[in-house]
C-alpha cells in the first residue's frame, strides 16, 4: 500500500518537499542570525560542480554534492581568515566561479544528458523512490547534528569569545555547521535548485521572527512556515502550471510579506522566555 | 550543597602563586608586534588593572591570557582548577534573534531561575530577567554580562573595559560594584581599561603596558613613574584620585616597581631580578 502511494508523483514531490523545509527552515535561523545568507549561496552554488565530479567519478551525486560543499566552505573560511580581500568580494568570486564551472563542467561531460534547469531550479516533480530515501537520510542526519550542536553553536552566535573562554570547542562546532549547510544543500537542491536553495532556509526563518519570544520558536516556526510554503507552492504550480521550485519560493515570499502586513497587535506571540 | 550563595575565598589568601600568568610572552599580527616580552601575573583576591594608550595591546594581552589567541614566544600559566568569569568588552546581539536575558545568562550552563534571578538582584537589575536582551541599555547590558560571568562562581573576574558605553555616572557604579563583589567572594579581578581615572583608585596592582611593559606597582607607585607620565601627561595625582582602600593583607611585593627602568624605549627585556614576577 505504502509502495503504491509513493508511485504518485505528487505524494513524493510534497513528502521531499516537507522533509527539506522542515530541516532548512531550523538551519536557515540561525544561518539569519549568523548573518550567513551571501555564504549559504556561495556554497549552494557550488552544488552544480558536486554533481559534475559525481557523474565524472561515477560515484552517488548526493554524496558528491556534500563533499564539494563543505570542501568550497572551508575553503571559504580558509580564504577569509587571510584578509585580504573585503569578505563579501571572496563570496561573490566563488559563488559565481563555482556556478560557471558547474555549468561548463556539466555540459562537457559527454553522453550526459542533464537537464541544467532541473539543478540550477530544482525538479520536484522527478523526484523518484530512491531520491526520496537519500533525501530522508541526509535531512535526517542534518537535524539530528543539528539538535546535538543547538546549544553551543547558540552560544557561538551570541558571542564567540565568550563561548570559548567558556569551553566550547569553536572549531569543531563551526565545522558542524559547514557540515550542515552542505547536507541541507544536497537534500534541497532536488526541491528548488541551487540557485533558490538560500531562500528556502531565510525566508521562513526571516517570517518565523515576528511570532517568536525564544531561538527555539523561531526554528520551529521556521520549518512549519518552510513546510507551509512547500504545500502552497506545490498546488500552485500544479494549478497554474509554473515552474515548481521558483513557485514555491514565491509562496514563502507571498507568506513573508504578509507576515510583516500584519499589524502588530494581530501578531499572536508564543508564551515562553 | 548549597549553590545560592558564592562560597567565600574560593583559594587560601596566603597562598601568593599567581592564578594566571604571562611568561615573556611576544605576539606578532600582520607584521606588527603587539605584544613585546611581556611578563605579568594575576594574583589571588587582588585587582589587578592593565591599563595603556589606544593600540597599546590591552586586548591582546587578555586574549593571549584567556587562551584564546597562541603567543608567539614565551607561556601562559595558569593555576589549575582556575575559572574564569569573563566579561567582554562589548555584546550586540542581532535583533533577529529572539533572546531573553534569561536564556543568555543559561546559554551555557543551566541554572535554576532562583539562582539566575540572585544573581541579578545582586548586580541590581532583577527586573530584566525576562526582557529581550537587546532591549537593555549600555549599563544594564555591562550588569547582566557581569551576573553571567559570576554564574559559574570563578576565581578569576576577567574583564575588558567594563565601563564601556556606560555614563560617567554608571561607570563609578559598575566599578563599585567590581570591587565589592571582588570582596564579597574574594575571587581575583583581571581588569583592562583605559580610564584611568575610576579604574586606579580601586586597583592593588596596576600594569601600564604598551607593547612592552612600562612599568608596574600599585597604583600610587605607577602613577609616580616617569614612562606613566610620559605616557599620560595629563593626569596628576588628584586627576587619578587613588583612594586608599583597607587592605587586609601586605603588599609585601611592593619592590617590584621598576624604577630603574626609567627612560625605558621598545624592546627592552626586564632585567634579572627585575622582571615582573
Amino acid at each position: 500500500m505504502m509502495d503504491g502511494l509513493l508511485d504518485d508523483f505528487l505524494i513524493r514531490a510534497l513528502l521531499a518537499g516537507l522533509m527539506v523545509a522542515a530541516v532548512a527552515g531550523p538551519l536557515g535561523a540561525f544561518v539569519v542570525w549568523r548573518r550567513m545568507a551571501y555564504f549559504g549561496d556561495t556554497v549552494s552554488h557550488s552544488a552544480l560542480l558536486g554533481v559534475a565530479l559525481g557523474v565524472l567519478l561515477g560515484l552517488n551525486l548526493n554524496l558528491m554534492v556534500t563533499i564539494v560543499c563543505v570542501a568550497i566552505a572551508i575553503l571559504l573560511v580558509l580564504l577569509q581568515r587571510r584578509q585580504e580581500l573585503a569578505s563579501d568580494t571572496l563570496l561573490g568570486i566563488l559563488a559565481h566561479s563555482s556556478l560557471s564551472l558547474g555549468i561548463v563542467a556539466v555540459t562537457f561531460i559527454e553522453g550526459l544528458r542533464v537537464d541544467l534547469m532541473a539543478y540550477l531550479f530544482g525538479d520536484i516533480l522527478a523526484v523518484g523512490t530512491n531520491d526520496l530515501m537519500s533525501i530522508a537520510i541526509g535531512g535526517g542526519v542534518a537535524l539530528l547534528l543539528l539538535i546535538l550542536l543547538w546549544r553551543p553553536l547558540l552560544a557561538l552566535t551570541v558571542h564567540e569569545e565568550l563561548a570559548q573562554v567558556e569551553g566550547v570547542p569553536v572549531l569543531l562546532v563551526r565545522l558542524g555547521l559547514m557540515l550542515l549547510i552542505a547536507l541541507v544543500i544536497a537534500a534541497a537542491m532536488q526541491v528548488v535548485g541551487v540557485l533558490l536553495i538560500t531562500a528556502l532556509m531565510i525566508i521562513p526563518a526571516a517570517s518565523a521572527r515576528r511570532f517568536a519570544n525564544t531561538p527555539e520558536q523561531m526554528a520551529i516556526l521556521a520549518a512549519v512556515i518552510g513546510m507551509l510554503a512547500v504545500g502552497a507552492g506545490l498546488w500552485g504550480s500544479f494549478q497554474y502550471d509554473t515552474p515548481t521550485g521558483p513557485t514555491i519560493v514565491v509562496a514563502a515570499m507571498l507568506g513573508f510579506i504578509l507576515v510583516h502586513l500584519l499589524p502588530a497587535r494581530l501578531i499572536p506571540h508564543f508564551g515562553g522566555r | 550543597m548549597n549553590r545560592v550563595t558564592p562560597p567565600p575565598h574560593a583559594e587560601s589568601v596566603t597562598d601568593a602563586s599567581p592564578l594566571l600568568a604571562a611568561r615573556d610572552v611576544s605576539l606578532e599580527r600582520g607584521g606588527r608586534v603587539i605584544l613585546d616580552h611581556v611578563s605579568v601575573q594575576v594574583r589571588p583576591a587582588e585587582v589587578t588593572v592593565v591599563i595603556g594608550p589606544n593600540g597599546a595591546g590591552k586586548t591582546s594581552l587578555l586574549r593571549v591570557l584567556l587562551g584564546l589567541w597562541k603567543p608567539g614566544q614565551g607561556k601562559v600559566e595558569r593555576r589549575r582548577g582556575l575559572r574564569i568569569g569573563y566579561m567582554p568588552q562589548r555584546l550586540q546581539i542581532e535583533p533577529v534573534l529572539p533572546l531573553s536575558v534569561r536564556r543568555f545568562l543559561t546559554l551555557r550552563q543551566r541554572a535554576p531561575e532562583a539562582e539566575l534571578r540572585e544573581r541579578l538582584e545582586r548586580v541590581g537589575v532583577p527586573h530584566l530577567l525576562h526582557k529581550p536582551v537587546q532591549s537593555l541599555s549600555g549599563g544594564e547590558m555591562q550588569r547582566v554580562l557581569l551576573a553571567r560571568a559570576l554564574l559559574n562562581r570563578p576565581n578569576l573576574l576577567v574583564l575588558d573595559e567594563p565601563a564601556q558605553g556606560v555614563d560617567i555616572v554608571g561607570q563609578g557604579e559598575v566599578f563599585k560594584l567590581i570591587d565589592d563583589i571582588r570582596h564579597e567572594t574574594g575571587c581575583g579581578v583581571l581588569m583592562v581599561s583605559h580610564d584611568l581615572h575610576l579604574v586606579m583608585a580601586g586597583a592593588d596592582a596596576v600594569i601600564c603596558l604598551n607593547q612592552h611593559v612600562c612599568c608596574t606597582g600599585r597604583p600610587e607607585e605607577v602613577s609616580r613613574h616617569p614612562e606613566y607620565q610620559r605616557l599620560f601627561p595629563e593626569t596628576d595625582m588628584q586627576g587619578i584620585g587613588v583612594y586608599k582602600h583597607d587592605h587586609d593583607h601586605v603588599h609585601d611585593l611592593g619592590g617590584e616597581v621598576h624604577e630603574h627602568h626609567a627612560g625605558c624605549g621598545h624592546g627592552h627585556r626586564p632585567g634579572p631580578g627585575g622582571g615582573s614576577r
